[in-house]
This record gives C-alpha cells, structure tokens and sequence, in this order.
C-alpha cells in the first residue's frame, strides 16, 4: 500500500474524482487539507496525525456528565463542543427534579450522538440496551485519530485485547476507552492501549503487541 | 550613529553579516516543543527566537465572540520583555495589537473555519530574542503549529521580508538594516503564490517594489520547503521512538 507522510496543500492527485477523507479539490486537483497519513487507493485519504474529535450521528461515544440542567445532562464528550442528553433519552421516565439522583455531576456514561445540527448541538441518547451509566473499571483517553487502529481491521485489534487480556473494552469515538477486568489486568490494558497510541502509525502493529503482552505476562508469572 | 555615514556593504558586496543580497539568515524549525499545546512550533530566524502554540479548536469564552457559522481565529503576538536590548515594557501595546490582526489576516484565508462551528482556533505567538523580522518568524511558526495541531488548512502560509538599504535591495534584512535602513516590507504567502499579507514602511519605486516583491517570494520559497520539511521529519522522529519501549521492557526481566 502506497502511504506518505503529507503537509496541508501537497498535491496529491490529478484526477479530482480521487478526493476522499482529509484532502479537497481545486482545479480539479486533489491537495490535502491536513498534516498526515496519505493513503493511496482508489480514493485518496489524509489521516490526521493530530486534531480534536467532531461528533458525528451514529457514533458510540463516552462521556462525563458535567451538568444537570432542567431538562438536559450536559456531557463532556472530549470535543470542543458539549453533549445534551434530554431527560426524555434516558431509558426510563424520570421526573425533572430526580435528574441528578440518576446522572450526578461526574459519572461517566456509555453513551450514543443522536443527532448533530448544522450549528453543532449534539444530542445524545441512552435508550440502547448496549449503552448506560459506567459504575466500574476504568477509562483512559487517547488522541481520537488513534482509535482507529485501536480496533484495528474488522476489529482485529481490538478482539485480540479483549482475550489476551481478558477484560471488557470499550473504545468510543471520541478517544475515551472503558476497561473492565481485574486489577491487574487493567493495569497491563493500559500500557498497551498508551503503547498502541504512541506506535498507532507503524506498520505490524498488532504482531508487535501480542509479543508485548507474551513478554509482559512471562514477566508477571 | 548618522545614517548617512553608514555602509551596509563590504568591497564584494556582501552585507554586514557577511550575506548576499539575496540570502536568508539561517533558519532552524521544531515542531512539537510543547506538551500541552495542541500544535507548537520554535523557530529561529537569524537572531529571532520565537514560539508559537495553537490551541483548539475549542470552546469560545468570552461566549459573545463566538460565531453561530464558523471558527473564530484569535492570534495574539507579544514580545518578552527581555526580546528586546531595551527592556520592553510588557503587555500589549499599538504595535502588538497591529502586528496580532495583520498575523491572523495572513493565517485565516488558508484555515477552514467552517468545519469548526462556534468554536476558537487560539494561536499564541512569543517573540523571545527579536532581531528584525519577528513578525514574519511568528508567521512561519504559528503556520507550522496550526499544521501540527490537525487543522484542516488550504495550505500552509510562509512569511519573509524584503528590504531596502543603502538604495540597494536585500533579502531578509536584519535589525542594522532594519533600523537604519529606508525601506522594510514584509509579505506573506501560500505556496501557490496566493499573497495573504503586504505591508511595507518607507519609500520603494515601482521598480524596487517589484524587485523587492520578487526577492521575498524567492524567500519565501525556501522557507517553505524548511517548514515542509520539519513536519515530515517530525512524523520519521515519531515513527522512530517506537523500537525503544519495547527494549525497555525486556530489560526489566
């Protein structure tokens, strides 16, 4: 696969029908938007080495509730912009003075974007029988341009972890992870996920970490 | 000193640091010097020294600037007080505040703020060790953090001066030939040759100005491929750390 590193306004392509994520057109020329990756297919894409995460409707998300107002939870979803959680998303009906005995200020939630509007009002939901209130484990926060190769091709990486290290993992969108397992477990989850983070954009990644986590167990035992 | 008896020139033409007329100072990038920015950049220009940090995009406060369409840019340029052989007074001042809007004029053409609604693009920018030309230095620099920091940019922006001194046009001049010379005039520019900034002080006529339009372009040229450059060999940088935290570990059993 072709890749190269690119800096914003590097010509990439004369064809403008192979503009994809990262770059634009101009003249019918692709260029790149963006420090970054370029990946060479069909289509064209810079990913971003940097860059603060944009919610998008659909995306699986964990955030931390940072207010309680009458009828929303304001959640922080590490974006420039806040998340609104309606009273009305929650799974069960509630009455507007009970809302911070279910979502106090500071609990972290598993949570969904609903919806995104032009002025970039995020609203979230919490009526997904996969999404709710986060009681236990942990939660570390990478860079979101890393996600991607925390889940690796068709979740390769991710389902890897998830056995070896024998915890629960779930990665939201926005660079929050949520690990789930035994004390020990965690904390070896932790340096590999820092681990990946830092490596992201090496090649054989994942050989790589399943021989950390060989010698980091051989070490343990 | 009297201006008249100076002579900015040795017999083979060569200027008081012993460049060309068509020369740069040397020039030196980092990328990535700060931890808590976003995207930070120092970089020296001859004697300039400056640092630049990007922060964002981020939530506006005061909440009245923020705009409902697109990111806000904000670019704050000051000088240390110690920049500066006087001891410049600290804070902003006409000059500062001058230099901070035609900075992010120069800057914003390129940055696309509407993928950005309602937030701030911050870029700080310090002048350590000034020696003429700092505005452009900020420029370069704060064009590289912005790139550092993920921002989806038309293209990066480069900066230099062009000078006149002794009825003669140089390249980049320096703070003698700053002070004592009879014209400055700093641009800006993307790489495709899109003007972003031109200023200028004293007096040039239309042939010098275009001699001296042509010679910061030249310049820019080169400075472009430097902040080009340093972004790349920053990711090499990156890619090459990997194999020693693994070392690392099997040294510990």
């Amino acid at each position: 696969m072709d890749r190269r590193v690119v800096v914003p306004g590097d010509l990439l392509s004369d064809d403008g029908k192979r503009s994809g994520e990262g770059t634009f057109v101009k003249d019918g020329k692709v260029y790149s938007l963006l420090y970054g990756l370029a990946n060479f297919r069909d289509r064209i894409n810079v990913i971003p080495l940097a860059g603060k995460y944009v919610p998008t409707s659909g995306d699986n998300i964990i955030g931390i509730v940072k207010d309680v107002t009458f009828s929303n939870w304001i959640v922080d979803i590490n974006s420039p912009y806040d998340g609104l959680l309606h009273i009305s998303e929650y799974p069960m009906r509630i009455e507007s003075d009970e809302m911070s005995k279910h979502l106090r200020v500071g609990t972290s939630i598993m949570t969904r974007v609903k919806d995104v509007d032009s002025t970039m009002k995020v609203e979230l939901t919490l009526s997904d029988r996969k999404l709710g209130v986060l009681k236990t484990g942990r939660i570390v926060e990478i860079s979101h341009t890393r996600v991607p190769r925390l889940i690796g091709k068709g979740g390769s990486m991710i389902s890897m972890l998830k056995k070896e290290l024998n915890c629960n993992i779930f990665v939201g969108q926005n660079g929050r992870i949520w690990i789930n397992g035994g004390a020990e477990d965690m904390d070896l989850a932790l340096k590999t996920i820092l681990l990946i983070e830092k490596e992201a954009h090496t090649n054989g990644l994942t050989d790589r970490i399943v021989e950390f986590l060989k010698s980091e167990k051989g070490a343990r035992s | 000193m009297d201006e008249s008896n100076i002579s900015f020139f040795d017999k083979e033409g060569r200027r008081l640091d012993g460049r060309r007329v068509d020369e740069l100072r040397p020039l030196k990038i980092e990328v990535g010097v700060l931890a808590r920015a976003d995207g930070s950049c120092y970089i020296e220009m001859g004697g300039n020294k400056v640092i630049a940090a990007v922060y964002g995009p981020r939530e506006v406060h005061p909440r009245h600037l923020q705009e409902v369409t697109r990111a806000i840019v904000r670019y704050r340029y000051n000088m240390a007080s110690f920049s500066v052989e006087e001891r410049k007074r600290p804070g902003p001042d006409r000059r500062s505040y001058e230099l901070s809007k035609v900075s992010r004029e120069a800057l914003e053409p390129v940055i696309l703020t509407s993928y950005f609604p309602r937030s701030v693009i911050d870029v700080f920018v310090e002048v350590l060790q000034a020696d003429a030309g700092t505005r452009t230095a900020g420029i370069n620099a704060a064009s590289v953090a912005l790139a550092d920091a993920g921002i989806p940019m038309r293209s990066m922006i480069t900066s230099c001066a062009a000078g006149k001194v002794g009825d003669q046009i140089v390249l980049d001049p320096m703070k003698e030939e700053d002070n004592f010379g009879q014209a400055d005039m700093p641009i800006a520019m993307t790489p495709s040759g899109e003007i972003t900034l031109l200023q200028m002080d004293g007096h040039l006529s239309q042939d010098q100005f275009h001699q001296a339009m042509e010679l910061a372009i030249k310049g820019c040229r080169d400075i472009y491929n430097l902040q080009r450059k340093s972004l790349i060999d920053r990711y090499n940088q990156l890619e090459n750390v990997e194999a020693e935290p693994v070392e690392e570990v099997k040294a510990c059993d």
